[in-house]
C-alpha cells in the first residue's frame, strides 16, 4: 500500500485548533496575485499544489502558507521552462544587493 | 506582520517573490499594474459577499432553491463571479449542521469569503475536523445538539462549499441588508451560527 503523503492529514490525531488569524502582509497578497495571474497563463492550481505536496515534510511544516506558495509557483515556472534557475539566481542576487 | 520596510532585510521567500515578479514583468507575462489590481480585487472579496448571498436566500425562497441547486449560477445571478469552479451550497437545518474543511490543502470559497483564516489552513483543523467535528466545533464555542447530525464537507480545488446558516429567530420582516449583518464568515464555514438579533 502506498503511504499517505505528508499533506494528506485528514483524520490524523492533532492538537487543539489555535484560532489564529493574521492580516496578510503585502508580499503575501502579491504571491496570491501572481498565482492568480499565472493561473490565467495556464499554470494550474493542481500544478502548484503538486509542488507544495512535493516539499519535504520538514519544509512543509516549517514554511508559512505563502512561503509554500511562492516556492511552489517558482517550481512550476521552472519546470515549465518559463524561467530558468540561472535567471532566478541572478535576479535574487541583484534584488538582495539593491536591498 | 507588516510589509517589510526598505531598510529591513527581506526574508528569503520575500526575496523570491520580488525576484519572480520582476522576472515575469521583464518577460512580459505580467505587469506591476496587473499585480496591484489583482491584490486589490482580492482585498475586495470579503465575507460580506457571502453574507449578501445568504441574506438573499433567506428572503427569497425561489432564489434559495436555485442556490442549493447550482451555487455557481445563483451567485452569478447576483453579479458575483465564481471563476471556473463548482460551488456547492449546503443548508443548515435543525436536523443537519454542515461544516467545511480542506484536508489536503486550503480550498475555500474565496470568491465569497476572501482569503481563508490561518486556522482553516492549520494542521489541527484539517486533521481533526473530519474525525471529531463535534469536539472541534466545541473548541470554537459551538455546541451542536446530540440529535443534530453533523456533515463535514472536504473541499477540492474544483469544488468548493459554502454553508447556508439557519436564519435566526426574531428576524421576521427584516431587510436583506439588516439580515446580512448577522451573517459572519465563521457561520458560512460552519464553525459558528449566524449572530442572534440581540447579540453584539
Amino acid at each position: 500500500m502506498i503511504e499517505r503523503g505528508h499533506h494528506d492529514m485528514g483524520g490524523l490525531p492533532a492538537g487543539k485548533v489555535k484560532r489564529a488569524e493574521h492580516d496578510y502582509a503585502e508580499w503575501e497578497r502579491r504571491v496570491d496575485a501572481l498565482a492568480v495571474l499565472m493561473g490565467g497563463k495556464g499554470v494550474t492550481v493542481d500544478e502548484r499544489r503538486r509542488h507544495i505536496e512535493a516539499l519535504p515534510p520538514e519544509a512543509y511544516d516549517k514554511l508559512s502558507y505563502y512561503e509554500r506558495w511562492i516556492v511552489a509557483l517558482t517550481q512550476a515556472l521552472l519546470q515549465r521552462g518559463i524561467i530558468t534557475t540561472g535567471e532566478l539566481a541572478r535576479k535574487m542576487t541583484q534584488v538582495e544587493r539593491r536591498g | 506582520m507588516k510589509d517589510q520596510g526598505k531598510y529591513q532585510a527581506l526574508t528569503y521567500y520575500q526575496l523570491m517573490e520580488v525576484s519572480l515578479r520582476e522576472l515575469l514583468v521583464e518577460k512580459g507575462l505580467v505587469t506591476e499594474q496587473q499585480v496591484a489590481a489583482t491584490v486589490e480585487d482580492m482585498r475586495r472579496r470579503t465575507p460580506e459577499r457571502g453574507a449578501r448571498v445568504v441574506a438573499h436566500a433567506w428572503t427569497h425562497h425561489e432564489y434559495k432553491a436555485r442556490l442549493l441547486e447550482d451555487g455557481t449560477r445563483a451567485c452569478e445571478e447576483l453579479g458575483l463571479d465564481v471563476p471556473a469552479l463548482k460551488l456547492v451550497v449546503v443548508e443548515n437545518t435543525p436536523q443537519v449542521h454542515n461544516v467545511i474543511v480542506c484536508t489536503l490543502c486550503s480550498c475555500y470559497p474565496r470568491m465569497l469569503l476572501g482569503i481563508p483564516p490561518d486556522w482553516y489552513k492549520s494542521r489541527n483543523y484539517r486533521s481533526r475536523m473530519v474525525r471529531e467535528p463535534r469536539a472541534v466545533l466545541a473548541e470554537f464555542g459551538l455546541k451542536i445538539p446530540r440529535q443534530t447530525r453533523i456533515r463535514v464537507h472536504d473541499s477540492t480545488a474544483d469544488m468548493r462549499y459554502l454553508v447556508l446558516p439557519m436564519r435566526p429567530a426574531g428576524t421576521r420582516g427584516w431587510s436583506e441588508e439588516r439580515l446580512a449583518a448577522l451573517v459572519t464568515r465563521d457561520s458560512m464555514i460552519g464553525v459558528a451560527l449566524a449572530k442572534q438579533p440581540r447579540s453584539k
